[in-house]
């Protein structure tokens, strides 16, 4: 049974491969750089042996902390969640619940990103290599961290499944899990930053977090190569029982998962009236830009995006605002700007077949992409400019307020401008509506990494002239120019805008039955 | 409504083909629905029904072949042809999302109609699909057969002459379902021509006029339905045509005394 799960799982990643050579493509790419990432470390471990023995443990404690911390809360954040074989599609079968749960263990340590967990924890018997004896310790006890990493990802995935039943419910918690996440990133910044200046303090913290569930595993090779074998013992015991522990919450969890499989609620609260669509014109891409609206707030999906822009101030502000130089700032309304312009790149994918309404009903390529930057506009360009305004008052430098805002609208514009040709052109794998917004297909997360960064590069060098005409300015003083970079910056990106949305608006007309097949397929 | 002259068909298919990889969907297929009729389109699973309306609608571009709606070519007059055409589409997400009213505006808006008239028809289509008290909710909300409903709505707003729906009375509870029967037979009544595709045999023998059984992408039989079933019902005439009955009860383990 459990080679036979297992099994399943390899199929269905094949059979979804076979189905997009591309993704084919990405997954490959996806492993080569997880082959380097094992190499890297490898290297590294190596290399440690010859350092002292009590920075070889120090690095294992924290890294293998780490790594238990990310597989456990990651797989809500990023690609690593691996729903191949759901659990909620299993649960009309007789499976005995022990026999699940080793299936879905050993399935998540045959993925990739478990096989390379897995080689770098063997690898941390690489450190100890000049004594056989506790490399063999650190080869078993890297084997029981791996298997935790996975059973903590599988826990609280089932931990959360089983949390939010009912639409309201679920989605209002993947937009709330989300904030504490992404501050995370700004948190272990300044924490790592704590740390190189104090960099004395690794060890103390090591010490710790040796005593924790995610570190004890870790530190049993150590202590043993300091000769504390008390130690090693308690440590090693704290390490099993954190795995036991998992999985038995996780068998749990998955219990209760397998018998009141998540199901959509009705939900009242009735809403009265056309909403946005009293408001905008009654053309058709008013009414487009009105659902687009909507949509980004009732959408999870798109209210993921919009939480990250009041996060790119916190994030400047971690990075530059402690040594107490505010100049940082200024590049919160660009960088807000440039996420904004490219927030309708997956717009269409988004949509999924829901899209073919607009074929239907005829509408032209060019209202559909005309409705759809209308739409984000309304808040873009202010919160655009309100945000160049603070950064620029906040740090005090009103002079270059008109070069700033000659980027920062530029960007936006021609973001919008290149969002509207390629949207209008390639279906991306994106989540679905009702989907978990942090779910993705393998290898389809990075299919969309390539094309946004070569948009990215495009984005950058159709943006110059602004740019260089402001920062000319900014290291000039002369405020013409930055007057300039604002009239470069709207003039330039109008017309770019024009452009991309005529473009793209001719692509859809003549190629709108083909998009809808890829949405199709995406489905 | 512009007249019809009923020399030309409502739909004509001349030779339509489309191939996915090895498989041919639908090979060279001829159908001709009169103008004013009510025609069923019967086919087993696979057999190509969704992808020659799908083709019919200009919603997937053929490999070869003509697809005419009242004479108007519709791949090389989409846009006006599809003004002409009211989809519903099988197995195809909705902007659910927006409520029910939302739905049904966004789809007339995007028609290029008035507001004033999209106002107007939709609170008209809300009351004929007893919808009124859902109007409020948002369509992710709604049940699958009110779902049905609301999408049939979006499809009526614009007036269109024909009508094409793919499954229309699937999960739809069969008050509501006779409902939408007779606002259809009403609409055929009234000069226009609808197109269903269907499972229950029983159904379109009862409902529709003109019937064509496809099977394999070919079409097997096409006229009235007197003239398709004959003497026996729909349901053995189609067994008939298309094959793979089965007699017998199954395997013996499956047999449980």
């Amino acid at each position: 049974m459990v080679t036979h799960l297992v099994r399943l799982r390899f199929r269905l990643l094949f059979n979804g491969l076979s189905r997009s050579p591309w993704q084919a493509v990405a997954v490959i790419l996806g492993t080569v750089y997880a082959l380097f990432l094992l190499f890297l470390a490898i290297v590294g471990l190596f290399s440690l042996s010859f350092a002292p023995t009590e920075v070889g443990r120090t690095v294992s404690i924290l890294g293998g902390a780490v790594l238990v911390l990310g597989w456990t809360v990651l797989p809500l954040l990023s690609s690593g969640i691996d729903e191949t074989v759901e659990p909620s599609k299993l649960a009309t079968f007789p499976i005995p619940l022990n026999t699940l749960v080793l299936a879905l263990a050993v399935s998540g340590l045959l993925g990739v990103p478990g096989i390379v967990t897995t080689l770098v924890t063997f690898a941390t018997g690489l450190l100890w290599w000049q004594t056989p004896l506790i490399a063999v310790v650190a080869v078993v006890c890297g084997l029981i961290g791996a298997v935790t990493c996975i059973v903590g990802s599988r826990m609280l995935a089932a931990l959360t499944a089983r949390m939010s039943s009912g639409r309201r419910a679920r989605e209002a918690k993947t937009v709330f899990v989300l904030i504490p996440l992404m501050l995370l990133g700004p948190a272990i910044l300044g924490i790592s930053s704590l740390f190189r200046e104090f960099s004395d303090i690794f060890p103390t913290i090591a010490n710790v977090v040796a005593w924790t569930p995610m570190g004890a595993i870790w530190a049993v090779p150590g202590d043993l190569a300091l000769g504390n074998f008390g130690q090693a013992v308690i440590h090693f015991v704290i390490g099993i029982a954190t795995l036991i522990g998992a999985t038995f919450v996780w068998r749990w969890a998955l219990d209760r998962a397998l018998e009141q499989p998540a199901h959509s609620t009705a939900s009242s609260g009735a809403k009265h009236g056309l909403g946005f669509f009293g408001v905008f014109p009654g053309t058709p891409s008013g009414a487009i830009a009105a659902r687009a609206l909507t949509y980004w707030i009732r959408d999870p999906r798109y209210a993921q995006s919009l939480i990250s822009i009041p996060l790119v101030p916190a994030l400047v502000f971690f990075y530059s605002g402690a040594s107490g130089d505010l100049t940082g700032l200024l590049f919160v309304g660009p960088v807000v700007a440039v996420l904004l312009g490219m927030s309708i790149y997956t717009d269409v994918s988004y949509d999924n077949t829901a899209f073919s309404l607009h074929l239907q009903t005829g509408v032209s390529g060019r209202d559909d992409r005309w409705g759809r930057v209308l739409g984000v506009s309304v808040f873009a360009i202010p919160t655009t400019i309100i945000l160049v305004l603070a950064g620029v008052w906040v740090s005090d430098s009103w002079e270059r307020l008109p070069g700033l805002l000659g980027i920062a609208l530029g960007l936006l514009l021609t973001g919008m401008a290149l969002s509207s040709l390629v949207s209008g052109r390639f279906a991306f794998s994106v989540p679905a509506p009702g989907d978990n917004p942090f779910k993705s297909r393998p290898g389809g997360g990075f299919t969309l990494m390539l094309s946004m960064f070569a948009s990215w590069t495009a984005l950058a060098v159709l943006a110059l002239p602004e740019m260089i005409l402001a920062l000319l300015g900014f290291a000039t003083d002369q405020p013409i120019l930055g007057w300039l970079a604002l009239a470069m910056g709207i003039g330039l990106g109008s017309g770019l805008l024009l452009i991309g949305v005529r473009w793209g608006g001719k692509i859809l007309d003549e190629r709108g039955a083909e998009l809808l097949v890829q949405l199709q397929r995406q489905k | 409504m512009p007249d019809l002259t009923p020399l030309v068909p409502a739909l004509e298919i001349r030779g339509l083909t489309k191939r996915f990889g090895d498989k041919l969907a639908v090979n060279s297929v001829d159908l001709v629905v009169p103008a004013g009729s009510f025609f069923g389109l019967v086919g087993p699973n696979g057999a190509g029904k969704t992808t020659t309306l799908s083709m019919a609608t200009g919603l997937l571009r053929p490999d070869s072949g003509t697809i005419a709606v009242h004479g108007v070519d519709v791949w090389t007059h989409l846009v006006e042809s599809k003004r002409r055409i009211g989809v519903l589409s099988d197995g195809i997400r909705l902007f659910d999302r927006l409520t029910g009213l939302q739905l049904v505006t966004y789809a007339g808006l995007l028609n290029g109609m008035e507001r004033s008239i999209v106002a107007e028809r939709a609170a008209d289509l809300l009351e004929l699909f007893d919808l009124e008290v859902a109007s409020g909710t948002l369509v992710v909300d709604y049940s699958a057969g009110m779902t049905k409903k609301i999408a049939l709505a979006c499809a009526l707003i614009h007036a269109p002459e024909v009508l094409v729906l793919d499954e229309p009375f699937e999960s739809v509870d069969p008050v509501s379902g006779a409902n939408i029967r007779d606002i259809l037979h009403g609409f055929v009544e009234s000069g226009g021509t609808v197109i269903v595709s269907s499972h229950a045999m029983d159904l379109v023998q009862r409902m529709c006029d003109h019937v064509a059984v496809i099977a394999d992408g070919r079409v097997l039989a096409s006229g009235t339905t007197v003239e398709v079933r004959g003497a026996s019902t729909l349901e053995d005439r189609f067994v008939e045509l298309v094959g793979g009955r089965r007699h017998g009860k199954g395997p013996e383990w499956l047999r449980i005394s």
